[in-house]
């Protein structure tokens, strides 16, 4: 897409949860800057634990991962630094239950990133105002909606700039009627050019916002390319398959 | 972004089904309290003809419940009581803190800190599993004898000192136990934000895990409370059982620990009524306990 290096680049990626066999085996991707890859595949097919290896929240077994150029699987690179740069959303959300929506927004940007308090307050506000809940900034997480709670997570890893974002199924714990609100934000931020790795199982959402869907399927990508093709007209039988069981 | 359900309109007066359901659920209350009232009248005049019709009675009333030795040693027995409240004051901070010192210690990662996690784990285990009683004595008396420079020889600090060892080690176990109910996916999304290992612990995991524990934490502060009596085995600190024993030998009357034992209820009880409250508060203990 782009010359020179992608911006991330997983080679060989293995990896085996204890005492089970293997989820990723010897997984490849590369994603260039401002791409936005969509992950798709059965359950246990590895999207999520793919992201959390990105993210250096699981040790892996094997293969590289490169940001920027360089290995951030080097047990001497400071993982905090490179989770820093890279911006995660959970399927359950995880907000910090203690803070309010302003709390766990200024959470990073005050204790990693070391901006001043009133700095980091106006951060957070314009980042809340851009997914629409800046009035909600002093409510605490359990007193909003699960839609606007994934709707404060994602602008808790947006408010710290991250180079690449990580989604794992970010709509999956939530009510079909609030699943609209968080790909409306997701489709947003592909607009401004935001790098973005999504793990979905939302497919009609796969075809709109992906550059490149990835079908993953015994550890690896099994297929990939634009989505009119991947979801559309697959090579493999497995992925036609795959398609087939999916509602829409 | 989305729309909401449509506000309810309310014009509601309650149908005649529901006025009969309430005049029904009203008759039955007053019906209960009226039972409960019986029943308690009926229980407590049984216990107290037991006791009363035992044989020993008299001798015990005697013994134990002397209107003249309660009336001369309550004035000691309540200034020692005051020496518990200082000594509870001074050990509580210490054993909080010290209590989530110790848990913290034994979840600091890394092998560096393999020492630590081994000296936080023995601690746990050497004052958890030794009787207080033992302990008061160790050090009230075994290492007041060693007579250490700058190691106070006040047997009231050294009670104090035993209590705070024994304490913390409980409380760790509490602290430790809030820790690990934190859903570990609240560490993983404070690690993906880059909290280094120690900020997760301190601004994401041990805020939740506190509030968790207040109720247990409440409740073995209102042991500690009793339990600082147990220092008058040392001899020397005159704290309300100390006293109590006192006046006791001086009166040969039991009745002055009947008035240490009221005196420390007098604060327990409440204490023990608050824990209850904060429990019930954040949902320890069931609402509808009626069902």
């Amino acid at each position: 897409m782009t010359p020179g290096p992608p911006l991330l680049r997983v080679a060989g990626l293995r990896k085996a949860y204890r005492g089970g066999d293997a989820v990723l085996a010897g997984l490849d991707l590369d994603v260039a800057a401002h791409e936005v890859v969509v992950l798709v595949g059965a359950s246990g097919s590895g999207k999520s634990t793919l992201l959390r290896c990105i993210d250096l929240l699981e040790p892996v077994d094997d293969g590289t991962i490169e940001l920027d150029g360089r290995e951030i699987t080097d047990p001497r690179v400071d993982a905090d630094a490179v989770r820093a740069r890279l911006g995660m959303v959970f399927q359950s959300f995880n907000l910090f239950p203690h803070l309010t929506v302003l709390g766990n927004l200024t959470l990073a940007p005050r204790r990693v990133h070391g901006l001043p308090r009133e700095q980091a307050r106006e951060r957070a506000l314009a980042v809340l105002d851009r997914v629409g809940l800046a009035a909600r900034a002093g409510a605490h997480p359990d007193e909003l909606s699960g839609g606007q709670q994934q709707r404060v997570a994602i602008a808790r890893a947006l408010v710290n700039d991250p180079v690449l974002m990580l989604f794992d199924e970010v709509t999956s714990a939530l009510d079909p009627e609030l699943v609209g609100e968080v790909l409306d934000l997701v489709r947003d931020l592909r607009a401004d050019g935001r790098t973005m790795i999504v793990a979905t199982h939302e497919i009609g959402f796969a075809r709109q916002v992906a550059d490149r869907v990835c079908f993953l399927d015994g550890g690896r990508v099994l297929e990939q390319g634009p989505p009119a093709q991947v979801l559309g007209d697959p090579v493999h039988e497995r992925t036609r398959r795959f398609l087939r069981r999916l509602p829409t | 972004m989305s729309d909401g359900p449509t506000a309810v309109s309310d014009d509601w007066t309650p149908s005649a089904r529901e006025l009969e359901r309430a005049a029904y659920r009203r008759r039955r209350a007053r019906r209960s309290l009226l039972v409960a009232a019986a029943s308690t009248a009926g229980v407590t005049t049984l216990l107290a003809w037991a006791l009363v019709s035992a044989p020993g009675w008299p001798r015990v009333r005697d013994s134990f419940l002397s209107w003249d030795a309660a009336r001369r040693s309550l004035p000691d027995v309540a200034v020692g009581l005051w020496l518990n409240l200082r000594m509870f004051a001074v050990v509580a901070v210490a054993m909080l803190l010290l209590g989530l010192a110790v848990a913290v210690a034994r979840q600091l990662p890394g092998p560096v800190f393999w020492p630590v996690r081994a000296l936080a784990t023995a601690y746990v285990d050497l004052f958890r599993g030794m009787p207080l009683l033992v302990l008061l004595y160790l050090v009230g008396f075994g290492v007041a004898g060693l007579r250490l420079q700058g190691v106070p020889a006040s047997a009231t600090v050294l009670g104090g000192v035993a209590l705070t060892l024994s304490y913390s080690a409980y409380v760790a176990e509490v602290f430790r136990a809030g820790i690990e109910s934190v859903h570990p996916a609240q560490r993983a999304a404070g690690r993906a934000l880059g909290l280094t290992s120690g900020q997760t612990l301190r601004l994401v995991v041990l805020p939740q895990a506190v509030r968790r524990v207040v109720p247990p934490l409440l409740n073995d502060l209102a042991s500690l409370i009793k339990d600082s009596g147990l220092v008058s085995v040392l001899g020397i600190p005159l704290d309300a059982v100390r006293y109590a024993q006192i006046w006791s030998a001086q009166l040969a009357n039991f009745t002055p620990y009947v008035v240490a034992g009221a005196l420390f209820m007098l604060v327990t009880i409440p204490l023990t009524r608050l824990t209850d409250a904060l429990a019930r508060r954040r949902g320890y203990l069931p609402q509808g306990a009626h069902l």
